[in-house]
């Protein structure tokens, strides 16, 4: 049972890390219907928790795979979730960067850029309303959400106090 | 380095000659200690030690790299670490930067998913958690804002393809793999389209 999630885990992340264009928010929807919806390893609930928890700590937020995979498998898991999230990119990087900076000035090069560039914005908000939907349950979380966006376009406040203010409106019970 | 008698210009020259490369535990420590204040994002470190403080290289050879790092699948700053080290020490430091990396988070990852494994069903915990996913999720809205604002610049035409990208991933849920086949050449065409 274990080895069985341990494969379906590690080959599914390492083929979603060659879709990772932009960044880790692009999978995560993707990574939800999994992990959620098809394999129903973690409720909708675990996902934003660890989603939130990946975000509060400090490292790259793809480190929520880390989470996803002891979540489904324990400490094999979340080493393998790592290791299948970031070895085939990699390689990808290592290999193509290489080659990469005599097409510096390209022309191809800047057109393929400049239409990615809008696919991975509209993934990153695909991830960020998946991640909204599985936290928002109520309508003061929504407010919350909202508020925090609002404070973290305008201000340069430290991420760590929205965080402190959502924890503690949570702990209170209010959301 | 050089045997110019110039000592009191070498302060003001000093950007103009860049230090030696790190060496691999150099780089390997210098990745670590990015991973480990990276609160809020890593990238922002990664600047400051490799451009700033370390001088390894020039803003300018730091924004390439990291649009290299950027436009290739994956995590960015991880990315960013495995172009870096191997511009510097080819699969060794590649290798090491990622290391180093990535060595802090997954132990951090690791100790934080044991410990919500163990306390994640109490009811007190469960409610800080809710609070912080509705805080992250506003942070995530806030980022998106900031990446599309760019787009506005660009015309119409990105903007559906964002659209369209949102709506096929984050409300319908079809599939990554097939969504981005269909809408990366799309995307692409178009580009090549407005610059002619």
């Amino acid at each position: 049972m274990k080895v069985d999630a341990l494969e379906t885990l590690g080959l599914h992340f390492a083929l979603l890390s060659l879709f990772a264009i932009g960044g880790a928010m692009a999978v995560v929807p993707e990574m939800h219907r999994q992990v959620v919806d098809v394999q129903h390893w973690m409720t909708d609930r675990q996902f934003a928790d660890l989603i939130a928890i990946a975000q509060a700590a400090p490292g790259p937020n793809i480190m929520v795979v880390t989470l996803i995979g002891y979540q489904v498998a324990g400490i094999g898991g979340g080493l393998v979730a790592t290791a299948a999230m970031c070895a085939p990119s990699c390689l990808i990087t290592f290999f193509v960067s290489r080659v990469f900076d005599r097409f510096k000035d390209a022309q191809w090069r800047i057109v393929v850029h400049a239409g990615l560039v809008p696919v991975s914005v509209g993934l990153f908000a695909a991830g960020a309303f998946v991640v909204a939907r599985a936290a928002d349950r109520s309508l003061l979380a929504v407010v919350v959400t909202l508020a925090t966006a609002a404070v973290a376009y305008f201000t340069r406040l430290s991420p760590l106090w929205l965080f402190a203010v959502g924890a503690a409106l949570g702990y209170l019970g209010w959301l | 380095m050089t045997d110019l008698p110039a000592a009191p210009l070498a302060e003001a020259a000093a950007p103009a000659v860049p230090p030696p490369p790190p060496s691999l535990s150099e780089l390997f420590r210098a990745f670590l200690l990015m991973a480990l204040h990276g609160f809020g994002g890593v990238l922002p470190w990664a600047r400051r030690t490799i451009v700033d403080d370390k001088r390894w290289m020039t803003p300018q050879e730091f924004n390439e790299a990291f649009a290299v790092a950027q436009f290739l699948p994956g995590a960015n700053v991880v990315n960013l670490a495995v172009v870096f080290g191997g511009r510097l020490h080819g699969a060794a430091g590649a290798a090491v930067a990622l290391g180093g990396l990535m060595l802090p988070p997954t132990v951090t990852m690791i100790v934080l998913g044991a410990l919500y494994a163990r306390f994640g069903d109490l009811a007190a915990l469960q409610r800080v958690l809710g609070g912080l996913a509705a805080a992250a999720a506003g942070l995530l809205a806030a980022m998106v804002i900031r990446m599309g604002q760019p787009l506005l610049r660009e015309g119409f035409l990105p903007l559906v393809v964002a659209a369209l990208a949102f709506v096929a991933i984050g409300v319908m849920r079809f599939s990554l793999p097939l969504t981005l086949l269909v809408l990366a050449p799309l995307s692409i065409a178009l580009a090549a389209w407005g610059r002619k």
